[in-house]
C-alpha cells in the first residue's frame, strides 16, 4: 500500500507524508468483507492518541484532542457495523515513540486483530498535524499510514479522514465518514409540525439550525461543492426554491415563476439544477443552471413527473412519473428524451436516487407499506432493504454502500433519520436533536 | 339556474367516466365543513358579510374529498362546489384561496404534487360554475397540514382534501 503523498488542497487542510516508519509489506492479510453477512466483525485497538507535547489549542489542549479524535474514529468504526472497537478505556494508552514502533506483546495480549496509533501535534503555527497509522497484530506490520494538517476546529474531520483511510484499507471500499447530511429538524404536535432547515456531520455532530421554523422548510440538497443549499420553503405561502449560500447567509428563487415548485436536486457537478413545477394540475421536470437563467423543460407527459437524480458521469437522469397511471421510475436522457421505464412487476415506486458508484438505483416502494430498495438502473435485481410502516426518501452515503432514508411512526407521525447497509444488515437510527427527515447526504469532503 | 361554461379540462387524464370509486372500508364523514352550530343568517351577529364565517355558515361545506391519488371532482363534491359558486355569486368581491392536500401515506413531492391537482380541480370546476378564475388561486400543502390526525382510513380519507378559504 502506498503511503499518501502529498495533495493540493486548501491551505487549511492537507494531507502530508509522515516522516519514514517501518517498511510495509509486500502483501497484506487483513481484510473485512463488507458482502458476507457471516462474518464476525474485526476487533481493533483504538488507544487515544497521543501528543508529543501537549500544547493549548482554541479547541483544548493536544492530549484532550487525542483522546476525543481516538473517541470519533471508535464510534465511525462501530457504527459501520463491520468493526469491535476497543477503545481507550478498554486498552492502556501509548508514548509518542510508540506510535511508529508499536509494542505488539501487548497488543498481541488483546484480542484485537488490528490496531490504529496516532498522534496529534501543534505545529506552532497554530495548526495541527494529525498522524494515524494502522498495523497488523499478529503479523506485527504497517498496513497504512495517513496524515493531516488542521485547524483546531477541524479535528473532526482529521478523525473522519482517519477513520476513512482505516476502513478503505480493511474493507477495500471507498471512504465516506468525511461528509455532512442537511435535513429536516422537525418539532411539535402532528397537527402543527415545525420544520426547520439543519446540517451536520455524518454522525450528527457539528450540527447547525438554518432556518428558524416559522416557514415550513422541506427536501433539502447540498451542492457539490458544500457551499450553496437548494431546498423547498413556504415562506411566502406557497411552494418555492430557494438557493441558500452557506457562507454568507443569502438566499435566491429558483424561478420568478410563481406555480407551485418542488424537488430540487443538484446535478453531480454542481453546474445544473433540476426542480419540479405544476402547472394546472401537471408537474414537469426542469433544469436551470445553477447561476440561474433560462430553465429549460425536460419532460412533457401529462401527468406527474417529478424529482430526478442524475447518473454519477451526468449522462442520464432517473425520475418519477404517474404517467402509467401509477407512480413508477422511469430513465432519461441529462437534456431530456429517451424516457424508459424501469419499475415492473406491482407496487408504486417514489423517491429514485442514482448511488454515487453509478451501479444502483435507491427507492420508496408502496406496497402496503413503505419500505426502501435498490435496483439496477435497467430495472433488474429489485431488493428491498426495509420494512418498516413507512420508510421513505433513500439517500447514498458517498461510498454507494449505506443508504439513509427517514422512517415515519404510525400515529404519532413521528420522524427519525435511520440508515441500513446494501447488505440489509445494521439498521441504525442516525441520532438527531429532535425528530428528522428528508436527509440528503452529501459528498465526500476533499 | 347553473352556467355551465365550457369546462377547462387542461387535460386528456382527467376522465370522469370509468373511475370507479372503491367505497372505502369506514365511510369519511359527511362533509359538514363547519363546526359551528346552526348558523345565524349572514344578516346576524357574528359574520360580517363577505367574510369568512358567512362562507363556513353559507355553504354546504367549504371542502371536497377525494379518493386516494384521486383529484377527479366527483358529484358529490359538486354539489358542495354549486354552494361555494353560489355563495360567491352572492358577494362578488370575494376572493378564495383554495388549498390542494394530501393524506401522509405517499411521498413527499408527489403529494406536493398532488395537493395542486386536486386545488385545481377544484377551481376548474367552480370556474365551469362561473366564478372567475382572477378571483382564485392555489396552493398546495401536500400532506403538511393534516386535519385528522390519526393513521387510519378515517383520518387519511378527511385529510385528501380540497378547501377553499375565504381571503381577507
Amino acid at each position: 500500500m502506498a503511503v499518501l503523498g502529498l495533495k493540493h488542497m486548501k491551505s487549511w487542510f492537507v494531507a502530508i507524508t509522515l516522516s519514514v516508519g517501518l517498511a510495509l509489506p509486500a502483501q497484506a492479510q487483513l481484510t473485512v468483507d463488507v458482502e458476507n453477512t457471516a462474518a464476525d466483525e474485526l476487533t481493533i485497538a483504538v488507544p487515544g492518541l497521543t501528543t508529543p507535547q501537549s500544547a493549548e489549542t482554541p479547541a483544548g489542549t493536544t492530549a484532550e484532542l487525542g483522546n476525543k479524535i481516538s473517541d470519533v474514529i471508535v464510534s465511525n468504526l462501530r457504527s459501520s457495523g463491520l468493526f469491535k472497537p476497543l477503545g481507550r478505556n478498554q486498552v492502556r494508552g501509548i508514548s509518542f515513540s510508540e506510535v511508529t514502533a508499536p509494542q505488539f506483546p501487548y497488543w498481541n495480549g488483546t484480542s484485537a486483530s488490528a490496531l490504529i496509533q496516532g498522534f496529534v501535534r501543534s505545529n506552532g503555527d497554530g495548526k495541527l498535524t494529525v498522524g494515524c497509522y494502522l498495523y497488523d497484530v499478529a503479523l506485527e506490520t504497517e498496513l497504512t499510514r495517513t496524515g493531516f494538517v488542521v485547524d483546531p476546529g477541524d479535528w473532526r474531520r482529521a478523525a473522519h479522514k482517519c477513520a476513512d483511510s482505516i476502513y478503505s484499507r480493511l474493507t477495500g471500499e471507498s471512504p465516506f465518514f468525511d461528509s455532512r447530511i442537511a435535513y429536516i429538524a422537525e418539532t411539535g404536535p402532528k397537527g402543527n409540525r415545525r420544520k426547520r432547515l439543519a446540517i451536520m456531520d455524518s454522525d450528527g455532530a457539528n450540527h447547525r439550525f438554518i432556518t428558524n421554523g416559522q416557514a415550513t422548510a422541506l427536501t433539502p440538497r447540498f451542492s457539490p461543492d458544500y457551499k450553496q443549499i437548494v431546498y423547498l420553503s413556504f415562506l411566502d405561502g406557497n411552494p418555492r426554491i430557494y438557493v441558500y449560500e452557506i457562507g454568507t447567509g443569502r438566499q435566491r428563487l429558483i424561478t420568478q415563476s410563481t406555480n407551485p415548485t418542488f424537488a430540487p436536486r443538484w446535478s453531480p457537478d454542481g453546474k445544473t439544477i433540476l426542480y419540479s413545477m405544476a402547472i394546472a394540475g401537471n408537474t414537469d421536470i426542469y433544469k436551470v443552471s445553477a447561476q440561474g437563467g433560462q430553465p429549460t423543460r425536460l419532460t412533457s407527459s401529462p401527468g406527474i413527473d417529478i424529482g430526478g437524480s442524475f447518473s454519477p458521469d451526468g449522462s442520464r437522469i432517473v425520475f418519477e412519473s404517474d404517467r402509467s397511471g401509477s407512480q413508477q421510475l422511469y430513465v432519461m436522457s441529462a437534456n431530456g428524451g429517451g424516457e424508459r421505464r424501469i419499475s415492473f412487476g406491482g407496487g408504486r415506486f417514489a423517491t429514485p436516487e442514482w448511488s454515487p458508484r453509478g451501479d444502483l438505483i435507491a427507492f420508496t416502494k408502496m406496497a402496503g407499506n413503505f419500505r426502501v430498495g435498490v435496483m439496477t438502473p435497467s430495472g433488474g435485481g429489485q431488493r428491498l432493504l426495509t420494512n418498516s410502516w413507512q420508510d421513505e426518501a433513500p439517500t447514498w452515503a458517498p461510498n454507494g454502500r449505506i443508504i439513509q432514508f427517514f422512517r415515519t411512526t404510525r400515529g404519532s407521525g413521528k420522524t427519525g433519520i435511520w440508515q441500513v447497509d446494501l447488505t440489509g444488515r445494521n439498521e441504525r437510527q442516525l441520532p438527531t436533536p429532535v425528530n428528522g427527515s428528508d436527509p440528503a447526504w452529501g459528498p465526500l469532503l476533499p | 339556474m347553473l352556467r355551465y361554461a365550457t369546462p377547462l379540462l387542461i387535460t386528456s387524464s382527467l376522465v370522469l367516466a370509468g373511475c370507479a370509486k372503491k367505497a372505502p372500508e369506514e365511510l369519511p364523514p359527511a362533509p359538514t365543513g363547519t363546526s359551528q352550530p346552526t348558523a345565524p343568517p349572514p344578516s346576524g351577529p357574528g359574520y360580517a358579510p363577505g367574510s369568512q364565517g358567512d362562507f363556513l355558515a353559507n355553504t354546504m361545506s367549504d371542502r371536497i374529498l377525494f379518493d386516494t391519488d384521486r383529484y377527479n371532482v366527483d358529484s358529490q363534491d359538486q354539489v358542495v362546489l354549486q354552494s361555494q359558486a353560489q355563495w360567491m355569486a352572492q358577494h362578488p368581491n370575494s376572493r378564495v384561496t383554495i388549498e390542494g392536500h394530501a393524506d401522509e401515506r405517499g411521498t413527499r413531492d408527489y403529494n406536493l404534487a398532488l395537493g395542486e391537482r386536486r386545488a385545481n380541480a377544484a377551481k376548474n370546476y367552480l370556474a365551469s360554475l362561473g366564478v372567475s378564475p382572477t378571483r382564485m388561486t392555489t396552493v398546495s400543502f401536500g400532506k403538511e397540514r393534516p386535519d385528522a390526525l390519526g393513521s387510519n382510513e378515517s383520518a387519511w380519507a378527511q385529510n385528501r382534501r380540497a378547501v377553499s378559504v375565504v381571503v381577507q
